[in-house]
């Protein structure tokens, strides 16, 4: 008899999972290809149109602005986010009582609701009474984040700096608490900086957290929708109209099924190249 | 009868669907035939296994697709011809 190596039967055990992924995932997807080469006036009437969203997408200077919006914001915010982490990382204590305080302290605002943030920040901003925004303003400041961009873009990145901060904060902890004492000491005996400390021992052993934090960053600011909406709505105008808001906003407020269907797949081929991407990097970490 | 007028199926995204998983299919019966064996490295210094060079020439030829509609329009011959060039290189070379 043949001996099998393997047994197979536990892929059965997969079934209701497909069974759902294709009821939330492919069918929906599968429908939005579909939709993406159509022209739709509701009542599941369908007109073919071929490539033509696409291509008007792809042209459209309303596009080039939300991504360039995007790119702009996740720039700023890994720009912010990632020093400071480190910094903030460094200078939490590795022993003690006070440990656990900042470990706690530092997972607060990741367990707050994107909706939640959002609305903290438009009250907490707002210049009448908002105690940030207020503030700004009696200290001579012109601080309005519903009427100016500069205010509107401030108030947003400072709320996503906020809110995820703590999350490389927590993953550089990790990584630093990892180095063994030896290698401190060694550094003390050979008289090192505390800048050499950091360049040649504490930043090689995060590499492979902060790569995973800045990817992490990356991914979810580029999809960001809740928190600036609630925030700003994608105003003043459409200065801070990120690509997800500006999605919504041509699918479901002006109804175009096709162009927002185009629109949906490119902004889904990127991410799948960014997870991709993600995705090739980590494994090469790990085998490092 | 399940009314699935929703979903606007039309022949050529039918058929695209059907290359995909035709493609996936293909991959499996190779596999069974012809065991592809451990991660190799390519050109671009990754290491990548059948599938994962099936996902990339898939991405690729997305992409190639998209670019070649943004700079020169229809008809879409060219990027066609590119992507396939694409998926060559990627299960020869990647």
């Amino acid at each position: 008899m043949v001996r099998k190596s393997t047994n197979q039967k536990a892929w059965l055990l997969v079934v209701p999972v497909l069974l759902l992924v294709a009821f939330n995932a492919f069918i929906p997807l599968m429908t939005v290809v579909n939709y993406s080469l159509q022209e739709t006036f509701g009542d599941n009437v369908f007109f073919w149109e071929g490539v033509t969203w696409f291509e008007a997408v792809l042209r459209s200077e309303r596009f080039h602005a939300s991504l360039l919006r995007q790119l702009m914001f996740t720039g700023m915010i890994l720009a912010i986010e990632i020093p400071l982490g480190i910094a903030v990382a460094l200078s939490m204590p590795r022993k003690g009582p006070w440990v656990s305080v900042c470990l706690v302290l530092m997972a607060l605002p990741l367990l707050i609701p994107w909706n939640v943030v959002g609305a903290m920040w438009n009250i907490f901003a707002l210049p009448d009474i908002g105690l940030l925004g207020y503030s700004l303003n009696s200290m001579g400041f012109d601080y309005n984040f519903t009427q100016q961009p500069v205010s509107a873009w401030m108030t947003t990145v400072l709320m996503d700096v906020w809110h995820w901060t703590s999350l490389v904060v927590l993953l550089c902890y990790a990584g630093v608490c990892s180095i063994p004492d030896a290698y401190y000491q060694a550094a003390r005996i050979d008289g090192a900086s505390s800048w050499a400390v950091f360049r040649y021992i504490q930043l090689p052993k995060m590499k492979r957290v902060l790569t995973i934090a800045i990817l992490l960053r990356f991914m979810d600011s580029f999809m960001i929708y809740t928190e600036p909406f609630v925030l700003t709505g994608g105003g003043p105008g459409n200065t801070t109209t990120f690509l997800s808001i500006d999605l919504v906003k041509i699918a479901l407020g002006q109804f175009d099924l096709g162009p927002a269907a185009a629109m949906s797949l490119i902004y889904f081929l990127i991410v799948l190249l960014i997870c991709w991407v993600f995705y090739t990097v980590m494994m090469r970490n790990e085998e490092q | 009868m399940l009314d699935l007028s929703w979903m606007a199926w039309t022949w050529p995204t039918a058929a695209f669907f059907v290359a995909l998983v035709f493609s996936i299919m293909v991959m499996g019966v190779w596999e069974k035939y012809s065991p592809g064996g451990d991660p190799r490295r390519g050109v671009f210094g990754l290491d990548t296994t059948r599938g994962d060079r099936l996902f990339i020439s898939w991405l690729g030829s997305g992409f190639i697709h998209l670019a070649w509609l943004a700079f020169f329009s229809t008809p879409l011959w060219g990027a066609l011809a590119l992507a396939i060039g694409w998926f060559v290189f990627v299960f020869k070379k990647v």
